[in-house]
């Protein structure tokens, strides 16, 4: 009997073109990135908080303990969008299915942050502050890139959301924008009263000159017409328009809450359902808002932790472990399931309830910042994910 | 100029610990700012709003046709009389609006639950008709509408500011948000009900009345938890079971935290000992309708063991003993004085006023009057330089409060400015509620959003007063004289109000 793991790392070693004997279920390859112009390059973040359940993205219907421990919320076989014989996409996900088949997607179904942690606030602050411990960063790892990505000339990144996100957060004045905003002349003569009454406040007076800016930006960007905020797609694509502006953004971050389901989750229709929609919706939208940039697009969709492999008494799940990790955009390099798949055999299961992890979260951001984005790789080590020496930079996810 | 420390801490109790400054309200605060606070504190709780009535909707046209009918198709459907045996007729669509009479106390819970139970049949009958379901979800809506509004009036015109502060943050503390239809008509009652009454009592009554609270029962899935155990457990073994949301967030949000070193197993535990507590439903008798119900036929037998404490077979009371254990734990002391400052003083409050909130918890066993004094006497709460950024709350009810009004349209006074402030109320994205960190806050996109709703705001709302003195009015002894400088020299007077509105210390508290 093949093992699905061994079938997974089969795979993944032929796309890699690497010796199919490494035993890793991904390639770590030293040395330094290629030489090579990074400057075209966008990365978008999307942190999916509430606990995203991993199974119902990459679906697993071939791991013959899938259907007995979902039940109820298990997706139906021929509902699935299969990836291969092993793995399959909901079938809410029609836009990632699109990408993955022209080989500009890919999903790691079991990857975890570096600590067992079980609720959501630590959680997503490791993943977010990007540390190997609780409490060990106060600051964002996306932010630490800003400086790292290209010492002496920082990139520069956007919120999209009224909030600023932790993974942002630190030093580097990051942009931030949400629908709704108007300015008008009046609002142009206050601010410049303000920006004087601001300017030596650290906090106000930064924030509302990048603010201000932004702002314009985002009217030019829609013809002058303030946007909306019901309109997930048009959101993402305006996101989008954002960073392939002239000298705009390299990197934007953005979040989708409602993941949290431990009651009555649903299958192929239902609440997660509804969630991965509104995913897929910002997933074209941004490919659509890129256009011709968009092959020089990588997006990373991650989660602070699974959830766990057994349906619960009330048709959700409760708070797990691993869950996937989604690529997608043009810049990807084709090739399967990244990582090792652990099964959901009851022996493997982490402390008999959740899917294990067999990849460090902080390995796939740390393999697109080096691939895509040229982050010199001792920075990467120091700087942007001190600690992290265990978790080596995946490779072969970028073209 | 040297600042009078009377003048100065008027200002702070009126702006840090209280919700921003009416006409008048820094003087008569600075005679006596402890003792102005410490009035505050009364045994009875935080005030209950009260109505607010907005003019009734008209009722949608498609309230008015029988709904389920259908496909019994009224010439106005034009489709094909149905096949088989005829549908009885159901009743026709009666929207029940709770009953909103000014100065009346709003709807209990129980109340509150008949919108809800009968908006559940029109949505059976509705099947796949989106405008009738919308239509059946209406009254809902409007009710949750009030709600936001009441609460908001009594912020904006209260005349004690530090105890409706003091109550929205024991509310966001116990999070109940509006994630789905049944939890919205709750959210209200919840905090009227399981909040307010008991913010200057025993903290252990407040978390008791909190995960009792059919508003907190639904949120955090416990209505559904069952024992595996339990009668109804075994008979129905692999379709119902344990559901632990509530359990864990008692936990790690309400009480101990999560460096309290519990473990999963400590969470299972808990959560098997809170099986039963649950809200009696349709096919309950119309008193326990949306009331807590303890139902013991699901209820997991057996005694327990939660953070190396063993708890006997106790049907109801065995949750409750938990309950009791965690609200006398230090790591709960802990856990609550650092909220507590970190809400009121700074982000990073002084390790000194932690500890005596701290110490106030354990000495008085949980009286939050207690801790709400100890508050108020801490010299480090008094710091001159202000350390927190309002939340949009916050901010919003200042600004009523400078303007002497109250907000009267629950969406475009309220929910819209708050929304694109990315704080929408009664939705706290997650069980943590909103953030304490002003980072969180001070976005550029949200300073933006902030600057132009001032605009709009001081445009509708700028008081008579000459601006300088309505700047000295509403920031008293807090007023720099930058931002006085700036404020005189504006084109208009509503550029002047929006320019109070927007100064880092009218931002700051």
């Amino acid at each position: 009997m093949t093992h699905p793991s061994l079938t997974r790392r089969a795979a993944l070693a032929a796309a890699l073109g690497a010796g199919a004997s490494s035993g890793l279920g991904v390639t770590f390859l030293g040395g330094a990135a290629m030489a090579a112009d990074y400057s075209r390059k966008k990365l978008v973040v999307i942190v999916a908080r509430g606990a995203m359940d991993g199974l119902s993205v990459a679906v697993p219907f071939g791991d013959p303990d899938y259907l007995p421990l979902r039940q109820a919320i298990a997706i139906p076989t021929d509902q699935i969008l299969p990836l291969d014989s092993t793995f399959g996409l909901h079938p809410k996900l029609k836009t990632l299915y699109a990408l993955q088949q022209a080989g500009q997607a890919r999903v790691a179904p079991a990857v975890a942050i570096p600590e067992r942690i079980r609720s959501h606030f630590e959680a997503q602050d490791l993943l977010e502050t990007g540390g190997a411990k609780m409490y060990a960063a106060s600051t964002g790892w996306l932010n630490r890139t800003l400086q790292a990505a290209h010492p002496g000339r920082p990139i520069r990144a956007l919120s999209i959301g009224a909030q600023e996100p932790l993974i942002l957060r630190g030093p580097a004045q990051a942009e931030s924008w949400s629908p709704g905003g108007r300015i008008t002349p009046n609002t142009n003569r206050v601010a410049a009263a303000l920006m004087d009454l601001y300017a030596e406040d650290p906090l106000l007076g930064p924030a509302l000159a990048t603010g201000l800016k932004v702002e314009d930006q985002a009217n030019m960007l829609n013809g002058g017409k303030p946007l909306g905020g019901g309109d997930v797609k048009a959101f993402a694509v305006t996101a989008a328009k954002f960073l392939t502006a002239p000298d705009g953004p390299t990197i934007a971050v953005l979040s989708l809450d409602g993941f949290d389901t431990h009651a009555n989750q649903g299958a192929v229709q239902g609440q997660l359902a509804n969630r991965l929609g509104i995913m897929d919706d910002v997933i074209a939208g941004l490919q659509q808002g890129m256009a011709a940039q968009w092959k020089d697009t990588a997006v990373v969709i991650a989660t602070e932790f699974g959830r766990t492999a057994k349906v619960n008494g009330t048709g959700g799940t409760d708070h797990g472990t691993a869950s996937t990790v989604i690529l997608a955009g043009g810049a990807l390099r084709p090739g399967g399931i990244v990582g090792d798949w652990p099964t959901l055999a009851a022996d493997k299961l982490f402390e008999d309830r959740d899917l294990a992890p067999t990849l460090d979260v902080r390995a796939v951001f740390k393999g697109v910042l080096v691939e895509h984005l040229g982050v010199d790789g001792r920075l990467l080590e120091t700087v942007v994910f001190p600690n992290s020496r265990g978790a080596p930079p995946v490779r072969g996810l970028i073209a | 100029m040297a600042v009078d420390a009377h003048a100065l801490n008027g200002a702070i109790a009126v702006t840090r610990f209280g919700l921003g400054a009416r006409p008048g309200e820094i003087e008569e605060a600075a005679r006596d700012p402890h003792g102005w606070l410490k009035a505050q504190i009364v045994s009875a709780g935080a005030d209950q709003p009260a109505a607010y009535p907005l003019p009734a909707p008209p009722p949608p046209a498609k309230l008015l046709i029988p709904i389920a009918s259908t496909p019994a198709a009224g010439p106005m459907m034009g489709g094909a009389p149905p096949m088989g045996p005829p549908i009885p007729a159901p009743p026709p669509f009666q929207p029940v609006l709770l009953s909103f009479v000014p100065g009346e106390p709003l709807p209990t819970m129980q109340a509150a639950y008949r919108t809800f139970s009968l908006y559940q049949d029109q949505t059976k009958l509705a099947k796949g008709d989106n405008e009738a379901r919308k239509a059946a979800a209406a009254p809902i809506y409007q009710a949750a509408n009030e709600e936001i509004l009441a609460r908001a009036r009594l912020a904006a015109t209260t005349p004690a500011g530090f105890r409706e502060r003091w109550a929205l943050f024991w509310s966001n503390h116990f999070t109940v948000a509006a994630k789905d239809t049944p939890v919205t008509v709750a959210v209200g009652p919840f905090e009227r009900e399981a909040i307010r009454p008991h913010v200057f009592g025993r903290f252990e009554d407040m978390l008791v009345a909190a995960s009792r609270h059919p508003g907190m029962l639904l949120y955090l899935d416990q209505v559904q938890s069952i024992g595996p155990g339990s009668p109804t457990g075994i008979k129905r073994a692999g379709k119902v079971g344990l559901n632990e949301n509530l359990g864990r967030e008692i936990m790690e949000l309400h009480t101990v935290g999560a460096d309290a070193g519990y473990t999963q197993a400590d969470v299972t535990e808990f959560a098997r000992a809170l099986t039963g507590w649950t809200m009696g439903g349709a096919n309950t008798p119309p008193e326990q309708q949306g009331a807590f119900l303890y139902r013991a036929n699901v209820h997991e037998p057996g005694p327990r063991t939660v953070m190396g404490r063993l708890y006997g077979e106790g049907g109801d009371d065995q949750a409750r003993a938990v309950l009791r254990d965690l609200a006398a734990s230090p790591h709960t002391a802990d856990h609550l004085a650092r909220k507590i400052a970190t809400h009121f003083v700074a982000d990073d409050p002084p390790p000194a006023l932690v500890a005596r909130l701290r110490a106030a918890y354990l000495k008085s066993r949980g009286d939050l009057s207690q801790v709400a004094v100890a508050l108020i006497s801490a010299p480090e709460a008094w710091a001159p330089a202000p350390r927190k950024f309002k939340t949009p709350y916050e901010y919003l009810i200042s600004s009523y409060r400078a303007a002497d009004t109250a907000p009267r349209d629950p969406g475009k006074d309220i929910i819209n400015p708050l929304s694109s402030l990315g704080m929408k109320p009664f939705a706290a994205p997650q069980p943590n509620g909103w953030s304490e960190m002003g980072a969180d806050w001070a976005a550029p996109d949200a300073v933006v959003k902030r600057l132009t709703w001032a605009q709009g705001f001081a445009a509708a709302n700028t008081p008579q007063t000459p601006p300088p003195d309505e700047a000295r009015s509403v920031l008293g002894a807090r007023l720099t004289d930058k931002t006085f400088t700036t404020i005189s020299r504006a084109e208009t007077r509503p550029e002047a109000f929006a320019i109070l509105l927007m100064s880092p210390e009218f931002q700051r508290r």
